[in-house]
Parts: C-alpha cells; sequence; structure tokens
C-alpha cells in the first residue's frame, strides 16, 4: 500500500507522542505514527511505578497513566496511528517501507521523519559475563514485562547486575511480588540510577547494594543455579581472593541502554561514539535535513519528562521545517565537551530564531563530582556563562542554558567543562 | 515390560550424524526410531561448532576423516538445495605470516592433493590483501580453498530430521537409552526412559555419550570432551571477511577461526581445551579473552569486544586425535558404532551415511531373521520452502504476496532477526514441531539478534503457551527443568504470607 504523507514518526513512546502532539500545535497536518507494539506508550505501559510526570505535569504518575494523558491526546486530535507496524527501512529520499498484518508492506512518501525508536537493553553477552546458558538470565526490562504486563514472576531467589534504575525498581518490584532480592551488584564505585531510586528501591526494603562487584562466573545446566561474584579494583579487575558464591535461580541485567539505531546508520546518518545517538543539532534534526531524533533514540535519558521534552523540540522543529522558513547561521556552533563531561546533546547550533532567549543544553559528566563548577567557553576561552551545582553524576542527566545572548556572529564553538569549585 | 514401539533400526543420537543416517535409511522399507535424549535434535556438538564445510585438506589421507571429507564436500550443495539450508561456497583461506608457517601450509596442500583435492591455491603478498583487505598486513601466504563453505549446522540437522520425520521416521525427544536388550548375542530392544523399543539393529550416534551407549554391549572407546568457546557480533560485522579464515593449524585443532556465518554474523572461535564433564558448556574469562585475541591476530581490525552479542561453547567428541569410530561392534550383532565423530564430522556426514548404509547391510545379512534394504517407492527428496522475511527485505513487494495469504506474515515479533509471527507458527507446526525457546531460536532466530530475546522473548513465550494449548508456566528454555516463569504474580507472595 501507498501512502504519502507530511511526518512520519517511527516509534509511539513518550518521544513519538509528544512530537506528533507538537508538530500538530504547529501547523502540521498530515502525520502518520508508526508504533511496532499492540499499542502506545513504548516501555511505558510496563513501567507501574510511580514516580513520572513529576517535571512535566508537577504531580506523580504511574507509567500507564502518564503515556495515557499523551495517548488520548493523540486520540483527541485524530493523529493517524498503525500500531504492530513495524517500520523496514528509511532512506535519504523520505520514503518509510513497513510491514503489518493488515495493510502488509507499507511505502509512505513523506516530508520529514522523526526518529523516536527508543533504546533496547544491553546484555549479559554484551559485556561478556562468563558461564553456563541456563534459563533464568533477563535483562531487567525483560522481567518488567513478564511480571507487569504478562502476569509471571521469573524467579524466587534473584541476583541483580547493575544499579541502573531499571535494575533497582525490579529489586523492589520483585520483593513485592515474594522473591528474595540477595543483592544488587555494581560494578562502578556509585549507582548509575537515579539517587531517588537507591533510597525508594533498595535502602526502603534493606536490599543490599555492592559497590565495585561483578559476576565472575554464572552456574546451572538447565535454570541458574548459584553465581561466584567478585569485588574489582579501580581497572574493573576481579581481586584475587574476593570470590564468593551466591545461591539463586534468576540474574536480572541492567547494564545499561543502547539506542535503537539501526534504521538510523542504514539510510547513512552518523552516530555520537558516546550517546550511540545520531548527531543532531538544536532543533533535533540529524545531518540529514528533514529527519529528526528525539528521545532514547537520540541520548539516554533518566526521565520519561525529558523524553518527553526532547519530542515536543523535535515536533516544534518539524513545523518550522515544513514552513521552510528557517534562517541558518553564517556558521553552526559546535558544542564541545571538555573537562569531565561525557557528551552534550545538541551537538551543533544551526539557526538564528529572532525570538528565542536560551538554548537548553542536556549532558552528563564521566564521574562523580561535588561542589562544581560547570562552564561554557567560546573558542577563545573566553566565559560564556557557568553553573554551579553541589554535585554531579552520571546518573542524572544535568540540563543546562546556554543564552541566546552570547550566540554571536562569530562564534564557532561552545566548550562545556567541570571543574572543582575551589579551583576557579 | 512395556514395550513402547517395534522397529527394524533404532537410531540413538539426534545430532547431525543421527539424523542424517535416518534421513537415508528412510529411503528404504524400514521402521525407523531416533532416539534423543534432549527435547529437540541437534541440541550437542551439532548446535554449537564453527559451521564450516571443510574441503579437506587437514586430515591425513589415510584416515576416515581425510576420505570422508572430501567425498562429502561436493554433495552439499544438492543437499542444501533439497533441504533448503543456508549453505555458500566462499572458500577458505589458511594464513601464515612466516617462513615456517609457508612449509606448513605446502604440506596442508599435498595432504590435500593427496586427499583428492586438485584446486588448492597458495596465495602470496597483495593478491591475499586483494581476497581480504582487513586481513592483518603482516599476513604473506595462504592456501586458498575454493571448495570450503559455510552453513547454518543446527539448520542442516532439524531439516534433516523434518525430512526423516516426512519419510515415516519416529522421533522420540526426551528419551533416553537406558540398557541394550540382546538375546543370542543379538541386538533385540532398546531400554529407554520411556520404555523398550522393541528393535533388530541400533545404531550409536550418541556423540560425546556415544562410549557410554557402547560401553553397554561391551565395546571399549573412549569419549573425551574437548571444548571450543565461540563469539558472535552482529550482522553488520560479517561483511569485514569474505572467506573463512584459519591460522595454521595445531595438533588438537584447526585454530581460532574468523568467518562470516550464512546469517550474515561474524563468527570467531574456537578455542581448544579439554573438559571433564559432558555437559560442561560454560565459557570462561581465559576462553573469552583467548578467542578474541586469537582472531584479532588475523582480523586487527575486530569490533570492539562490547559489541558481541553472544558467546557459545561447544564439545568436540574426541578419541584422543584419533579417527571416526565407524563400524559394526565385534561384540554382539545387529550393532553399530558411528563415534568420534569430531571435526570435519560435519563436513563428512554425507559420506558418513553411505558408509553406516553398506555395514548397515552387512549386518542385516548377518541377523536372524535377515532384514533386506528394499526401496519404498514413495521417497520425499526435498523440504518445501520456507519463507523468510529477512530473506525478503531487498524484496519486499514479494513479501506482500506471501502477506496477503496469510495475515500473520505480516506481524514482525522479532525486531532484531526480522522474523514474523508466521515463522513462528510454522515452526511450532512442522514435522519436528519446536516446543522450547531455544528450539524456537534455532529454527527462525528469534532471539538470535542484538537484544537475545529481551523483546521477543516474552511474545514467543505466550505465543508457544497458545499454541501447544499450556501454561506460560511450562514453556521452557530448553526441556525440562528449564522453564523461563515460576509463578503468577500474587501466587508468591500468597505463599510467603501463609
Amino acid at each position: 500500500m501507498k501512502l504519502k504523507c507530511d511526518l512520519t514518526i517511527i516509534g509511539g513512546g513518550p518521544a513519538g507522542l509528544a512530537a506528533a502532539l507538537e508538530a500538530k500545535k504547529n501547523g502540521v497536518e498530515n502525520i502518520l505514527l508508526l508504533e511496532r507494539d499492540k499499542y502506545l506508550g513504548g516501555i511505558l505501559p510496563q513501567c507501574i511505578h510511580n514516580g513520572f510526570g513529576l517535571q512535566y505535569f508537577k504531580e506523580e504518575l504511574t507509567g500507564p497513566e502518564y503515556a495515557d494523558k499523551f495517548i488520548s491526546q493523540i486520540e483527541k486530535h485524530k493523529i493517524d496511528v498503525k500500531t504492530e507496524t513495524m517500520v523496514i527501512k528509511i532512506t535519504s529520499g523520505k520514503q518509510v517501507l513497513a510491514l503489518n498484518r493488515d495493510d502488509g508492506l507499507l511505502n509512505i512518501n513523506t516530508k520529514a521523519i522523526v526518529l523516536a525508536m527508543g533504546c533496547r537493553e544491553r546484555t549479559r553477552e554484551a559485556i561478556a559475563i562468563p558461564g553456563s546458558r541456563p534459563a533464568g538470565i533477563f535483562s531487567a526490562g525483560t522481567a518488567q514485562r513478564y511480571i507487569n504486563v504478562e502476569g509471571y514472576i521469573p524467579g524466587r531467589e534473584v541476583v541483580i547486575l547493575g544499579s541502573g534504575d531499571i535494575g533497582m525498581i525490579m529489586a523492589r518490584r520483585m520483593t513485592l511480588e515474594g522473591a528474595k532480592v540477595k543483592a544488587v551488584l555494581e560494578i562502578m564505585p556509585f549507582s548509575t540510577g537515579l539517587i531517588r531510586n537507591k533510597v525508594q528501591c533498595l535502602d526502603d526494603f534493606n536490599i543490599p547494594l555492592k559497590f565495585n562487584h561483578t559476576i565472575t562466573n554464572i552456574k546451572g545446566k538447565k535454570r541458574v543455579e548459584k553465581i561466584t561474584i567478585g569485588r574489582v579494583d579501580k581497572n574493573m579487575k576481579v581481586i584475587p581472593g574476593t570470590e564468593e558464591e551466591i545461591r539463586c535461580d534468576t540474574i536480572l541485567f541492567s547494564v545499561g541502554l543502547i539506542p535503537e539505531n539501526e534504521l538510523t546508520t542504514e539510510v547513512g546518518i552518523k552516530l555520537d561514539s558516546v550517546t550511540r545517538g545520531a548527531i543532531v543539532n538544536e532543533n533535533r534534526e540529524t545531518e540529514m535535513e528533514g529527519i529528526f531524533a528525539c528521545g532514547n533514540v537520540l541520548q539516554v535519558h533518566d526521565l520519561a519528562d525529558f523524553v518527553t521534552e526532547e519530542g515536543e523540540i523535535a515536533g516544534r522543529a518539524v513545523g518550522e521545517y515544513l514552513k521552510g522558513k528557517r534562517k541558518y547561521r553564517t556558521q553552526s556552533i559546535k558544542i564541545i565537551p571538555g573537562d569531565n563531561i561525557a557528551y552534550v546533546v545538541p551537538h551543533h547550533i544551526d539557526y538564528i530564531v529572532p525570538d528565542r532567549k536560551k538554548i537548553k543544553l542536556f549532558m552528563r559528566v564521566k564521574k562523580p563530582a561535588e561542589r562544581v563548577r560547570i562552564s561554557f567557553k567560546d573558542n577563545k576561552g573566553k566565559k560564556l556563562a557557568s553553573y554551579k551545582r553541589k554535585i554531579v553524576t552520571p546518573g542524572e542527566m544535568i540540563s543546562l542554558f546556554l543564552p541566546e545572548s552570547v550566540l554571536t556572529e562569530q562564534l564557532k564553538s561552545v566548550t562545556i567543562s567541570v571543574k572543582k569549585e575551589n579551583k576557579e | 515390560m512395556k514395550v513402547l514401539m517395534k522397529a527394524d533400526v533404532v537410531i540413538v543420537g539426534g545430532g547431525i550424524v543421527g539424523t542424517a543416517i535416518a534421513r537415508e535409511l528412510s529411503r528404504y522399507r524400514l521402521r525407523i526410531i531416533l532416539a534423543e535424549k534432549e527435547d529437540d535434535v541437534a541440541m550437542g556438538t551439532s548446535k554449537a561448532n564453527s559451521g564450516i564445510i571443510h574441503a579437506g585438506y587437514n586430515a591425513d589421507f589415510k584416515t576416515l576423516k581425510g576420505r570422508l571429507n572430501v567425498k562429502s564436500n561436493s554433495k552439499f550443495d544438492k543437499l542444501c538445495q533439497d533441504l533448503k539450508v543456508p549453505f555458500k561456497r566462499i572458500g577458505s583461506l589458511v594464513v601464515g605470516f612466516t617462513r615456517e608457517d609457508l612449509s606448513k601450509l605446502i604440506e596442508l596442500k599435498e595432504n590435500g592433493e593427496k586427499n583428492g583435492l586438485n584446486n588448492l591455491k597458495i596465495i602470496t603478498g597483495d593478491k591475499l590483501l586483494d581476497l581480504e583487505a582487513n586481513l592483518n598486513h603482516e599476513a604473506k601466504y595462504a592456501l586458498y580453498a575454493p571448495s570450503a563453505g559455510i552453513i547454518s549446522p543446527y539448520e542442516l540437522n532439524i531439516s534433516l530430521a523434518e525430512n526423516a520425520v516426512i519419510n515415516g521416521v519416529k522421533i522420540l525427544l526426551e528419551t533416553k537409552v537406558v540398557d541394550i536388550v540382546q538375546r543370542d548375542n543379538q541386538v533385540i530392544g532398546v531400554l529407554t526412559n520411556k520404555g523398550l523399543i522393541e528393535t533388530r539393529v541400533m545404531i550409536n550416534a550418541a556423540g560425546l555419550y556415544a562410549d557410554e551407549i557402547a560401553e553397554k554391549i561391551g565395546d571399549d572407546f573412549k569419549i573425551k570432551p574437548l571444548k571450543g568457546e565461540y563469539q558472535l557480533f552482529d550482522k553488520q560485522w560479517g561483511r569485514l571477511v569474505n572467506h573463512v579464515l584459519f591460522p595454521i593449524p595445531s595438533k588438537l585443532s584447526k585454530g581460532i577461526l574468523v568467518t562470516p556465518t550464512v546469517h550474515g554474523n561474524l563468527l570467531i572461535g574456537p578455542d581448544s581445551y579439554w573438559v571433564k564433564e559432558k555437559d560442561n558448556l560454560a565459557t570462561t574469562k581465559k576462553g573469552i579473552d583467548e578467542v578474541y585475541k586469537g582472531a584479532k591476530r588475523l582480523i586487527p581490525d575486530l569490533p570492539r569486544k562490547d559489541l558481541l552479542i553472544n558467546s557459545f561453547a561447544g564439545l568436540r567428541a574426541n578419541t584422543r586425535g584419533k579417527d571416526f569410530i565407524i563400524r559394526a561392534s565385534k561384540k554382539i550383532k545387529g550393532f553399530i558404532n558411528v563415534a568420534g565423530i569430531q571435526s570435519p564430522g560435519l563436513s563428512s556426514a554425507p559420506a558418513i551415511t553411505e558408509m553406516v548404509l553398506d555395514i548397515l547391510r552387512e549386518v542385516m545379512g548377518d541377523i536372524y531373521p535377515k532384514l533386506e534394504l528394499n526401496y519404498r517407492d514413495n521417497f520425499v527428496e526435498t523440504l518445501d520452502e520456507q519463507p523468510r522475511f529477512a530473506d525478503y527485505l531487498n524484496k519486499l513487494e514479494e513479501w506482500q504476496e506471501i502477506v496477503e495469504k496469510d495475515s500473520d506474515y505480516g506481524e514482525v515479533i522479532c525486531r532484531c532477526e526480522k522474523v514474523t509471527k508466521g515463522e513462528l507458527l510454522r515452526a511450532i507446526r512442522r514435522p519436528l514441531p519446536a516446543r522450547s525457546l531455544d528450539a524456537i531460536k534455532r529454527r527462525i532466530r528469534t532471539g538470535m539478534g542484538r537484544c537475545q530475546g529481551g523483546f521477543c522473548g516474552p511474545k514467543v513465550l505466550k505465543i508457544l503457551a497458545e499454541e501447544l494449548k499450556i501454561s506460560s508456566l511450562e514453556i521452557s528454555k530448553k526441556g525440562e527443568n528449564s522453564e523461563i516463569l515460576k509463578s503468577k504474580t500474587k501466587e508468591m507472595i500468597k505463599e510467603k504470607n501463609s
């Protein structure tokens, strides 16, 4: 079946939903939202815990409640949605090829594309944990789906590797279901998730969190029977003599999320080697004009609220793009990660926008630090802006404003660095 | 004693050898039963190996390994076409770095020629880099064997089994041999955990366990498991190499190779070390590091380790470096051993079956009353095409026709490997039905990709339970005691509180 539309959004999670609604508000008429699962909302429907919406709605919601707020708007605005529709390929000529039961092959000609495919979980294999391959090894998100969507518990005695948010949330969830969570292990000397999750999911339930620990062996022929864990040194090498065994039937891996950018790379869009998402400008537009990216496919966020915000940036930008009245700067401004900054999104600033006051930059630090100053400097080393922070950690994304007033015509780059406050 | 079934021939072991023999024998008017102790065929050495159809220059020309490999190589084109198994004749290169290596390559070439291979070439210098741009630039020589190929070993194994079933072979899964029943020095039955199977002939193709089966009738040989670990990279990396690349072989093995797979992944491995247990398939830190290091010597620009999507180990059924054991037992009539089938066992399977057939003819004439081999008239030589969506990505219009006939082929359930629900249902409804997640995975590749089943696992499990009309709690990864789920929600906490 052949279709034509103005905007095709790939992915119906929080990013795609927000992009669709905001594009609609900005005058984009013919929008098609494609979702591979049975329902809209992306991963939110399985996130039945609370904590969603505090930033965006200023009220505390569960994942499904948060998703519903957007889904009902999508319905209200009569935005076309196709669920259980898998996008197979996109082309630089903005053709989207997809497959579903009812239409078969869909060949969509579109003026703009928003990539909002989200991310997947890093697996046990990607971090090369040795041992056998029995039943009982899951990524934390898969276990979450089994419990919250399918209604089944995948284990009784559980060890969780990785203190990412999903891992900690699942430690609590499994405990509430009557499973025994024996430990959460974290190879780093700090938690990689939100501080509030460590308190509410582990501390409140007396679940031990062991820093500088990893799994060195998995035993069990048919089902996981036990694991060996060990303490690691600064170079992440296991210290001999620190190994101990833990009996368990289940291991959950919460060891990071990877943006699902296969469609992106196949069409030839370059990725940032740190975020593993596309390289974008302030409009979340990739280096291929008219193709935008937002949400976890661009950079893995901590909160759905930030994903929504980014979806809206992309949705608005599509409106401007389709109106065709964007004004380019004479030279693009590069945003460069400096000391202790792992990455910054967006990667460059390309447009002149008359009524813009500031540009929000999202970034993460490489390692935790306390009492720091985060400074923005231009290509000559002149300070453009700076912000104080009591504590920064890789687990908490930082968002800071770049004031429009410093974006002079000559400005070529902005370098962002984190330094101890007292050194400045 | 409860008689479960009656057969003329019982084959023990559902690996590549057992199923290839079953299929070959199903050409004849025989009652054939294949007993496999696991929940699927291809559960031992046949599922975890390099997936190479070797040209046949490695093994000594005086051995069965040398002769049967070369004899089999040319048969794979037709076999794979008949059974719709992916097979690509991409050729192999044994790579050398020094003058000493070169003399080894010449030795190999000469041995290959004695085995009857006349298309081997020594390649040097720039020509080598023309063939393999990403090869270590310090490599100077290579032995090129154009007839080497790559195959999916478990898919061949499963297809052989299905074709055998279509032709009347009964495959009994989760059926373990307990004893062999004899009378007047002749096999009369095989006692299994499921009951007694009366039979006239028994073929021992029990892989790693063949020595334990043979021991029951007094045959004495030992199978030592020789482990090999492998690592697999995602599909985008398969294009890094064009051929199967080997280092200079050692006494124990052909060394750590680098090869694309038929599905486009990049496979590296195996290392080689002895283990005690025949079910020790654990990977080790040492193995993971060694395989990676070994492969990097051939291809310095190997993808980063964190881009691995899977690692696994296989066990070779080793007879301490000795030859295949393919012969009738001298202890008892009606018993044939097909044992010690380590590399190049997969590559030799077609010729092994021919050899077994010749032995069987003699054995059948030797037992009382005699059995005869007579062709059936309705042998089905081929399997139907089983279209896979992943093969149609560049001809999507053709897939449209398939979806129009059956809309299940329009629902993608595995995003990484692009597998549709139609393919899943087909795997569950095939002549040899898949009943566990791993069995499904080997047939249609759900869970073989980047997410390792994280996304498709729950979907496959649910559809499998619906189709088999059993509870989701009964669905396993690989047979009994490997069930995926422990309890329904709310039940565990109720138990705990009561």
